[in-house]
């Protein structure tokens, strides 16, 4: 056995009592779905997991109808103080059960359990325990006067971060006096259903969340649904774009946070070790599955060649394979299809002319995997220094000058994070106020927390997730929204 | 004999300059009775990409001048259009048909919006920014910026207040930094292109604010889908088709303002409606 050989250390799934199935979760209750049930398979090993009902335009509306009712005859007459009280009882529990949520989310959706356990799941409890302060403190937020909800939120998440998005969602908008309905992604509803049982099990108000589960069609169904009063959507730039459309001349409020094709730009001044941490874990986190990622590696021109082999050496280091267990880096790319769009993408980079280098890890016989790509001599034009490709595939470019950084920097129609890498604090701060992007990183990537607004400039959407801000899509204040004289 | 009067050619104000409309159309501005007051230059869609350009142009400068400075740049709008105040009493009676002391009024409106928004300009980031307190070792701050060029659309308010409604709308875009162009309302242009000679004549650099006379209905397809437009303050366009704007608006998720009933209050929800909140991390340490 080599240094880096570790013996197998996997996570025990025991601490997990799963259903072979699972329904809708409406009015407080499991209720069997009226679409064609489907599976979740785990992306290491491509084994079902559990069975999931699909939600039908029907099923839609009597989640929305229930989300309703328990707006006008119960949580919207609730005081802040009681509404504070279930979010922390939720935070609690989502703590106890800490160890299981991650286990579920590792093997639903394939990142490792190093993430889940010490991210993923420590974030979702964060996020609960935040708004939860927020529910009865609301006129201080700064939304306005005599701050109120809105009503029905519908919110639709992505599967690359599945419960703290939820948690991202449900947190704020039940802080602020909504009740929702939540779409988990089609790949990896396992952990909202989970979700949904804490809420049994806090004696949460029967409808205040409900969970409805299904693809696109049951996405659609949602939003366009007339009795939802705010639209809050985490996912792809073309589905948020169709989303903002349906919406067009509609009073329902809407938030989107979509793709990115971060910059991350490092000065030959940087602290270069720590950089390439940085660079690692932007672009290397949750096998890139990020919309944030720093995905784009500007580099300044004379230090390209060493940043690139200590990237190299760095990455030769990481361990790719069975996401349960714990020395696992690497783990498996969430869904055959976003496999698919990763080698069809890091291949158009082979194509355009861009040098392609792998990680020589070995790749498991079965599920889907990508091992970590950086491509260099990549030109702006390359659709790899373009496009999102969401997977571990680094495009590293180069520049001359400060301007030179901050004009690559902001050549994209997404806006939403970016690092600066050097230890010049002016220099970080006159680059921070030119960076295009809602999240600045200097030093550091890919930090989150429930106090810190998050969400983009430009194409990566409106509306931001995070500290007080966070709040406001989940509010109106009646001095301010009407306006005229 | 009676000294022959020299009316005066309304035109477009386009990157601090006064062309004519590129295509060479006019339009008749009237009375609500219907007498002839002036021609006015019917804006093209050349004129809109030519406007969008010149805010992009200038959007930079603007937006990198002081909080302080652009307050002051505001505030000698304020100025300029009190000194000239009895121009627009002039024309607002004659287009809008009220009388001496209602355009008066809404002069007085008109001059005190902008003051009330240069105060503004230097504190509104206070307003909305906000330090957070992260869980870690990080310096954690969140600052609003200027969204970039937006496309507004004047109203007027049911007595045809046009100067007070383009200033409603242009004064909370300009005031964290945006440029604009603004659709002067469609029958009520006049007291827009006068304005336009007040920021001419005062501090705003050329192509802060651009504006357009003429019928905004065939121009808005094209600026609403225009990949260099920011966002859309659509205040004025409650009888035009804004719903399809907005609709045009989402191909490149631009911000969307809806349309207002009446004039929009001053408000600082205003002025953040056309920011974009960015949120800086930094390592803290000793060593």
């Amino acid at each position: 056995m080599g240094f880096l050989d570790y013996a197998p250390a996997p996570e025990s799934t025991s601490v997990l009592n799963l259903q072979k199935e699972y329904g809708l979760f409406i009015g407080g209750e499991f209720v069997d779905g009226h679409g064609s049930a489907f599976a979740t398979v785990s992306p290491s090993t491509e084994e079902v997991i559990a069975t999931v009902a699909e939600a039908t335009e029907a099923d839609v509306d009597k989640a929305i109808a229930a989300a309703r009712k328990a707006y006008d005859k119960t949580w919207s007459r609730m005081s802040g103080s009681e509404r504070g009280k279930y979010l922390f009882r939720i935070a609690r529990i989502l703590q106890e059960r800490a160890r299981e949520l991650a286990v579920a989310e590792t093997l639903d959706n394939g990142k490792p359990i190093r993430e889940t356990r010490d991210v993923d799941i420590p974030l979702v409890a964060a996020w609960f325990f935040y708004y939860a302060g927020w529910a009865d403190k609301l006129e201080y937020a700064g939304a306005g006067p005599n701050p109120k909800a809105l009503g029905v939120a519908a919110q639709i998440i992505p599967w690359n971060f599945p419960l703290l998005m939820l948690a991202w969602k449900i947190a704020p908008a039940l802080a602020a006096g909504n009740t929702v309905v939540l779409k988990p992604a089609e790949t990896t509803p396992l952990t909202a259903l989970l979700f949904a049982e804490i809420c049994q099990q806090a004696d949460l108000p029967a409808g205040v969340v409900n969970i409805v589960t299904g693809a696109g069609a049951t996405g659609a169904a949602l939003v366009a649904h007339p009795d939802i009063n705010k639209v809050a959507f985490t996912g792809s730039t073309p589905v948020g774009r169709n989303i903002a459309q349906t919406l067009a001349g509609s009073s329902t409020k809407v938030t989107l946070e979509l793709g990115g094709k971060g910059a991350n730009i490092i000065f030959d001044d940087a602290a270069i070790d720590q950089a390439i941490e940085g660079v690692v874990s932007g672009i290397f986190f949750n096998q890139g599955h990020v919309c944030c990622a720093g995905s784009r590696l500007l580099v300044q021109e004379n230090i390209h060649d060493d940043v690139v082999s200590r990237l190299q050496r760095r990455l030769s280091t990481l361990r790719l394979g069975d996401p349960l267990d714990k020395n696992t880096d690497i783990g498996a790319v969430n869904s055959k299809a976003q496999l698919a769009r990763i080698t069809e993408l890091a291949n158009s980079g082979d194509e355009e002319g861009a040098h392609r280098w792998s990680a020589a890890c070995e790749i498991p016989a079965r599920g889907f995997w990508f091992p970590p790509t950086v491509f260099t001599d990549v030109q702006t034009s390359h659709r790899i220094a373009r496009e999102e490709i969401f997977g571990p595939v680094l495009s590293v470019m180069t520049f001359r000058t400060p301007d030179e950084a901050v004009a690559k920097a902001n050549n994209t129609p997404y806006g939403l994070s970016a690092g600066i890498w050097t230890e010049k604090a002016s220099r970080m701060l006159a680059i921070a106020d030119k960076l295009r992007a809602g999240v600045i990183w200097a030093n550091t990537f890919n930090k989150f927390d429930p106090a810190s607004p998050f969400g983009g400039y430009k194409e990566s959407g409106y509306g931001r997730e995070g500290g007080r801000h966070g709040l406001f899509p989940y509010l109106e204040s009646s001095d301010w929204t009407k306006g005229g004289r | 004999m009676a000294r022959l009067s020299i009316p005066k050619t309304y035109k477009l104000y386009i990157g601090g300059k006064f062309p004519r409309s590129e295509s060479g159309y006019t339009f008749e501005v009237t009375t609500p009775k219907g007498e002839f007051l002036a021609n006015a230059a019917k804006a093209s869609r050349k004129d809109a990409r030519d406007a969008v350009t010149a805010a992009r142009a200038a959007q930079g400068g603007f937006a990198g001048l002081t909080a302080y400075n652009r307050g002051q740049i505001l505030y000698r709008i304020a100025e300029v259009l009190e000194g000239r105040r009895d121009q627009f009493v002039e024309e607002i009676r004659a287009s809008e048909g009220v009388s001496a002391q209602a355009a008066n009024k809404q002069v007085d409106a008109a001059i005190d919006t902008w003051v009330w928004y240069s105060g503004f300009a230097d504190k509104y980031a206070q307003v909305a920014g906000n330090g957070n307190p992260v869980a870690g070792p990080y310096f954690n701050i969140s600052t609003p910026e200027p969204t970039g060029v937006v496309v507004a659309l004047a109203p007027a308010g049911k007595s045809g207040e046009s100067l007070l409604g383009l200033s409603a709308v242009l004064a909370p875009i300009l005031t964290s930094g945006n440029t604009a162009i603004v659709l002067a309302h469609p029958t009520q242009p006049l007291s827009a292109i006068s304005f336009a000679e007040v920021l001419a004549t005062s501090d705003v650099p050329g192509g802060v604010v651009n504006i357009l006379t003429g019928d905004p209905a065939p121009l808005m397809p094209w600026l609403a889908s225009h990949a260099d437009v920011n966002a859309l303050d659509l205040a004025g366009g409650s009888e035009g088709d804004w719903v399809t704007w907005q609709s045009d608006a989402a191909d490149t998720l631009k911000r969307v303002l809806a349309p207002s009933v009446g004039i929009p209050a001053r408000s600082v929800e205003r002025i953040v409606a056309f920011t974009e909140l960015k949120t800086v991390w930094h390592t803290k340490a000793l060593g």
